[in-house]
């Protein structure tokens, strides 16, 4: 019966007559454990593990395996036990498996790492797929207050973890560099007492870049994360800025922090428009020649601007897949050719599909990372479960405010029955459409996108972007995985466990 | 790496006033060394070395002379053969009282002076080394905990080894307890098949015998209950290593996993790394070794033996899978000429001195000085595998 497979190949050993053969130590009756599945092209199936571990079989042979008839000499049979799908011990396979989803949910227990801090709206770029809706560089009142960051750090230190990032956020976030700097020096000054751990990040444009703000950057140890949408061309036209140079600012920033302050202080992310479909090359190249180690080949989301723009409606998610790919092959080819460069997205769902690691992506969390992954303080006072719910509440959709620094504190917020009802319906669990998904395991719930698409934080799956595109890029990366060559396979998997 | 049996240099000629009881355990000593702890044994060479008899248990005479005069001081007495004529001060020596057969049991100058600690056990693995005696081998526990006590302060490491440990069952804890009180700065190796730690209480009283610096080797053969069972013949085995390695990690005990290479093992080895890391990263260190044609291994060679060129790419590909993973991963028993380049960053010079011999064409080879070599019992079969480095 070939469709179940092969016999393993040590039932060909002959030992001394002292010696049983394997078939003595294949024991009929296994018990069937927790597993979901999908059918894949090519005659396979995908079996995943609440783990998030798989194998693929063929189509054929999923009946027998489901009816406790996969006979126990196949190297099926094997592969099965080997991620404890099924198994003689049940009780021991379950253990197992328990112990993998522990250490995968090893982000719940540690809780809120990322700190959002928006230090003001305005911005002196008119991105038309801006997805905060900046205000003009003269609003004043857009800005955060000393007052409000100080309530905000008290909620930093109230967070149970060790290791905690503060993100500063815009508008362009640098144009409030008084309160970064304000801000930072009031976190170390507080963190004598508690001693933890504080990465300091800004979320710039890299504009208002000065030598002030570099040497205060050098002093403490700050991180910059930038745009940069691909070659000069398309990134101006994405992003547009009195003098039309916001491309030769951000080269200019990125180059200036890396000689000054290292390499590895400075980061950038992209966002794709439908300009930017056809140049999934040149965009990565425009990172490579940065000195960048890596790109995040990123969508854009649907808030803000970008709704209001329609720029999130002239893509679907099919085009964006095909760029995705593209981009992707030509990573891999780059490394082929001994120049290490890494795409944070496939990275990402390799920790999740080989490592036994969890990530720290708040996207991709079941429960999602609503405010127990990252919070946002918004420049007034605000509070919100993920940087998408303050671009709702730009929106004037307010579902995902969490509450004010005024009048609410940490125990009301997080122990509030707005998050836990929105962390409640968020978990895969018991959503309509994933609870059943083969793909859940390295996937998450995006409350925001759904609510922003659907009006509603569940949504119907079938019709999600989030979902198709999710798991459209979860195929591309099993095909490579299991079809590909030694050299993407072997990438994968460095990628996979990349520290 | 290698099984390693104890050194079997055991004879003598005549004996003595050995007395009642199962045996003596004294350490060697040359004439006029000063006092020390313990049961001591006067290596004699003439007749008026016995002028220092004091404070000595035992008798080591050297020669027929010696031996004559030997016998008028009543102290327990052998006359050593040729074969023994290496014992140094230093070493210590166990001397039946009935026979006054005399061994060797801790070669002063070797590093790895392995306890056998019974041939008892209750897998049958079929590259066994040592394959196992259902015999009565009790006394083998009272000999080891005194050896113990006699060893050196400075000691660096003690290897525990079988049939299988864990039979002795609160024996071994016996051991381990006296190795923390008498030689607390010596790190102990204990092999072991695992399937006793499928016993929590026994697991939880071996850490709470609290020893500073205990290691199991644990063997573990495939990702998968049925080839595991097949290697080393016991049902329900793989089973009872997987909870018995949970029990190790629980109770905070520090774990080697061993695969020995072979026919059973290498088809399935990047399964095996990948279990590893998925289920087992709690552990310190893993080893592949390759096969010693000794024991099972000599009868079920021809059926065993894969050239290791054909299985080079799996255990490249294991070795590379718990690199990524971050486990701390060697290689013994492989010449480097075998191996890739992962495996080899990974190959120890493994194979002790007196069993690791070299081919005519290692001699051309610009990393012989690195390479571990082969066993006396394989090495033919590698004379049409090896490759010299250039």
């Amino acid at each position: 019966m070939p469709i179940l497979g092969q016999n393993s190949p040590l039932r060909k050993l002959q030992l001394r007559a002292s010696f049983k053969n394997v078939d003595h130590y294949e024991k009929p009756g296994y018990g069937l454990l927790p597993f979901d599945f999908a059918r894949l092209q090519g005659g396979k199936t995908l079996i995943v593990n609440p783990a998030g571990e798989f194998r693929t079989i063929p189509t054929e042979s999923l009946q027998s395996v489901v009816e406790g008839t996969l006979p126990t000499s196949s190297e099926i049979y094997r592969d099965l036990e080997s991620i404890q799908a099924i198994s003689n011990d049940v009780q021991l396979a379950g253990e197992l498996v328990s112990n993998k989803v522990a250490a995968k949910q090893e982000s719940l227990r540690e809780f809120t790492g990322l700190h959002i801090f928006v230090t003001t709206l305005r911005c002196d770029h008119t991105c038309q797929y801006c997805q905060v809706s900046r205000r003009n560089t003269g609003e004043g009142s857009y800005d955060m207050s000393k007052e409000h960051a100080e309530k905000a750090l008290s909620w930093v230190f109230k967070s149970p973890r060790k290791v905690v990032k503060i993100e500063f956020q815009g508008g362009e976030s640098m144009l409030n560099f008084t309160l970064i700097k304000w801000v930072v020096l009031r976190a170390k000054e507080l963190n004598k007492e508690h001693g933890k751990t504080i990465a300091f990040v800004i979320a710039t444009n890299l504009t208002p870049l000065d030598e002030d703000i570099l040497s205060f950057a050098e002093a403490h140890d700050l991180h910059f994360s930038t745009s940069l949408d691909g070659p000069e061309s398309l990134h101006n036209a994405n992003r547009p800025r009195p003098g039309k140079n916001s491309y030769q600012k951000a080269k200019d920033g990125i180059l200036r922090i890396q000689e000054r302050l290292g390499r590895d202080r400075v980061s950038a992310l992209m966002t794709t428009t439908q300009k930017s479909l056809s140049m999934p090359k040149e965009i990565v190249d425009e990172y490579l020649s940065l000195g960048l180690d890596g790109i995040f080949l990123r969508p854009l989301s649907p808030y803000g601007f970008a709704i209001k723009t329609k720029s999130f409606k002239k893509y679907d998610s099919r085009e964006w897949l095909k760029f995705y790919q593209e981009g992707l092959d030509y990573v891999i080819e780059l490394n082929r050719q001994g120049i290490p460069f890494y795409e944070y997205y496939a990275g990402l769902l390799l920790k999740k599909m080989l490592s036994n690691r969890g990530t720290h992506y708040v996207d991709l969390q079941n429960p999602s990372g609503t405010a127990i992954g990252a919070i946002v303080f918004n420049y007034n006072g605000k509070i919100y479960g993920s940087d998408e719910g303050r671009m709702l509440a730009e929106m004037e959709n307010e579902e995902l405010c969490l509450g004010h620094l005024d009048t609410d504190t940490y125990e009301s917020v997080y122990s509030g029955e707005k998050l836990l009802s929105l962390l409640d319906i968020s978990m895969q669990e018991g959503s309509p459409g994933c609870d059943q998904c083969a793909f859940r395991h390295w996937c998450g719930s995006d409350p925001a996108y759904h609510i922003a698409m659907q009006q509603d934080p569940v949504g119907h799956k079938t019709f999600s972007g989030f979902c198709s595109r999710n798991m459209g890029l979860m195929k591309i990366i099993i095909d490579k995985l299991e079809n590909g060559d030694d050299f993407t396979k072997k990438l994968f998997r460095a990628w996979a466990w990349r520290r | 790496m290698e099984t390693i049996t104890m050194v079997t240099l055991s004879d003598t000629l005549a004996h003595h006033s050995l007395g009642s009881g199962d045996s003596i355990i004294a350490k060697a000593f040359r004439p006029g060394s000063p006092p020390r702890q313990g049961d001591r044994a006067l290596l004699a060479a003439t007749p008026a070395d016995l002028s220092h008899i004091a404070g000595h248990s035992a008798i080591l005479a050297l020669n027929q002379d010696t031996f004559e005069a030997a016998k008028q001081t009543g102290v327990a007495t052998v006359l050593i053969s040729d074969k023994l004529s290496h014992v140094e001060e230093g070493d210590i020596l166990r001397i039946f009282r009935n026979t006054g057969s005399t061994r060797i049991l801790i070669k002063k100058k070797h590093r790895q002076n392995p306890f056998l600690l019974t041939e008892r056990c209750n897998n049958y693995c079929v590259m066994c080394s040592q394959p196992p005696r259902d015999i009565d081998d009790s006394y083998l526990v009272e000999e080891a905990l005194r050896t113990i006590s006699l060893l050196d302060q400075d000691t660096p490491e003690i290897g525990f080894t079988g049939g299988e440990p864990t039979l002795l069952g609160d024996g071994l804890i016996r051991l381990f307890n006296r190795a923390k009180n008498m030689v607390p700065n010596a790190s102990v190796h204990c092999l072991s098949n695992g399937r006793q730690f499928k016993d929590a209480e026994f697991t939880r009283k071996i850490a709470e015998a609290g020893h500073p610096d205990l290691m199991f080797g644990v063997p573990l053969y495939a990702d998968n209950a049925a080839d595991h069972d097949y290697v080393v013949q016991a049902e329900g085995a793989f089973n009872e290593t997987v909870k018995g390695l949970l029990n190790l990690r629980r109770f905070g005990i520090r774990i080697e996993i061993r695969c020995v290479l072979h026919s059973a093992t290498v088809d399935r080895l990047p399964e095996l790394a990948r279990y590893i890391a998925k289920n087992l990263i709690f552990v310190d260190h893993i080893a592949f070794m390759g096969l010693e044609a000794m024991g099972f291994g000599k009868s079920n060679f021809t059926t065993l033996w894969v050239d290791p060129n054909k299985y080079s790419a799996k255990l490249e590909e294991a070795i590379s899978i718990l690199r990524d993973a971050g486990c701390m991963t060697k290689v013994y028993n492989l010449p480097l000429c075998v191996l890739g380049d992962a495996s080899r960053a990974c190959a120890v010079r493994s194979i002790s001195d007196w069993k690791n011999e070299y081919l005519p064409a290692c001699d051309t080879c610009t990393s012989k000085s690195s390479c571990c070599g082969f066993f006396a019992s394989t090495k033919h079969h590698y004379e049409n595998l090896v490759k010299p480095i250039s």
